[in-house]
């Protein structure tokens, strides 16, 4: 019962969504919006089970003091407060449980829940991410050594494509007519269109295939890792 | 006139820059903190965001408006619990049919999706005339994008033999990834410099004022 079922389940749901695709009367396409609703309402408790795995973990870390635990308490007080603040007053769109808090508004500008993602959260972010330029930057330093020519073009096309978005790229060629096919903001684009799709398209077509035989996998049970490799 | 909380804010801001910044010269207390606060507020903010745009309007509230019309709503809601009961390794296996109903239809879905927009709109994007309209570079780019396409789906193809007629087509499918991935990654790390230099000018407008939009 406990393979089985869950088996049996994926394979009707699974059936269900292709036919309807195939056969535009209902009750077929009923059936496939109700279960895509339904599949949004489960995706919706598997993010509170994230959180409520988060808790756990850093609970646990704190309850036996492992090394660092003290972070722990960061993460939890940022999320909590997070999370009360948005059920209490709101976000933009959206009525709290104590309604749109127009007193703190008139304080604090926004809702309380939007000044912590604006101020906070958006910064956060943003920083994550630029750091990233530097991790970029070095990594690329290792990557442009060249020595094979597959790693000479890999060299190359993300050069012309780098200096092709800058000004510099543009000065370095200003020489060259503007519509000059070699003028590196134009080599960049072409780059881009052609040989960037071409390579793109392969890898999109193998990776569809890939899903199909994998989806199809799931849907005859042949493929059971989801269940624990049972 | 600029309020004390506008203030606070772009501080917070900046404080915030700086203690993610601060791990490029090494693992330090104010980055952890910055990352876990950022890792706090996701959680949180993810959670929000799914109480308010797909539990309540999907489940609670056509619930609480007209049951009798959307009482079938009922079997994703034990559903759901039955995921949460996933915490608890005693009933962890009532999780299965939830994640069942959502491995199905993502199979399902992923198939038809998959060989609609990955498949047969990418292979009609390719059968074109290469020769068909424009000038010279038009037409070296459409026919580099035909060869591409071609040559990079046969490097996949692993059921024959890299070897001979096949093994150069698909080291001339190598050569297009290369260059592919060699745009993807200038392409990437422009985007990355250039939220780089979004966050300069936070640092030197926003914050110090120094300069002006």
């Amino acid at each position: 019962m406990k393979i089985k079922i869950p088996l049996l389940i994926t394979f009707i749901t699974g059936l269900i969504i292709i036919v309807s695709e195939f056969i535009p009367a209902q009750p077929f396409p009923k059936i496939s919006t109700d279960l895509e609703t339904w599949v949004m309402v489960i995706a919706g408790f598997a993010m509170l089970l994230g959180l409520l795995s988060l808790f756990k973990v850093n609970i646990l870390k704190i309850k036996f003091k492992v090394p660092n635990w003290q972070y722990s308490i960061i993460t939890l007080a940022s999320c909590a407060i997070m999370i009360a603040l948005g059920l209490l007053w709101g976000t933009d769109k959206q009525v709290g449980i104590l309604g749109h808090g127009e007193g703190i508004q008139n304080v604090l500008g926004v809702k309380p829940f939007d000044y912590l993602f604006n101020n906070i959260y958006q910064h956060l972010a943003a920083t994550m991410f630029a750091l990233l330029a530097f991790f970029i930057a070095s990594a690329a330093y290792r990557a442009f050594i060249g020595r094979t020519a597959e790693s000479r073009l890999l060299l190359i096309a993300a050069i012309i494509v780098m200096l092709g978005r800058t000004s510099l790229g543009s000065w370095l060629t200003g020489f060259l007519p503007d519509g000059s096919f070699f003028h590196l903001p134009n080599l960049a684009g072409f780059i881009m269109k052609y040989p960037n799709t071409a390579g793109q398209r392969a890898i999109m077509i193998g990776s569809g295939l890939g899903v199909i035989g994998s989806s199809l996998r799931i849907l005859l049970g042949i493929e059971r890792m989801w269940l624990g490799g049972k | 006139m600029i309020s004390f909380f506008e203030t606070l804010g772009v501080w917070l801001g900046a404080l915030m820059t700086f203690a993610i910044f601060s791990f490029l010269y090494k693992d330090n207390p104010f980055y952890k903190v910055a990352e876990q606060i950022f890792v706090g507020l996701s959680a949180g903010y993810w959670f929000v965001y799914t109480i308010y745009n797909i539990v309540l309007p999907n489940l609670i509230i056509p619930l609480k408006t007209d049951f009798s019309a959307n009482f079938l709503l009922i079997v994703p809601g034990i559903l759901g619990i039955f995921m949460l009961m996933r915490i608890i390794p005693q009933t962890e296996w009532l999780s299965r049919f939830p994640m069942a109903l959502m491995i199905g239809s993502s199979a399902g879905l992923g198939m038809l999706t998959y060989t609609k927009s990955d498949i047969i709109k990418q292979l009609t994007a390719t059968m074109m005339n290469p020769f068909d309209g424009g000038d010279w570079i038009v037409i070296l780019g459409q026919t580099l994008l035909i060869l591409g396409t071609i040559t990079g789906v046969i490097y996949f193809f692993f059921s024959a033999r890299h070897k001979g007629f096949i093994g150069v087509l698909s080291r001339i499918g190598i050569y297009f990834l290369m260059v592919s991935f060699g745009g993807a990654f200038g392409y990437t790390a422009m985007a990355r410099i250039s939220l780089l230099i979004g966050r300069l000018q936070f640092l030197l407008g926003d914050w110090l004022g120094l300069i002006h939009p």
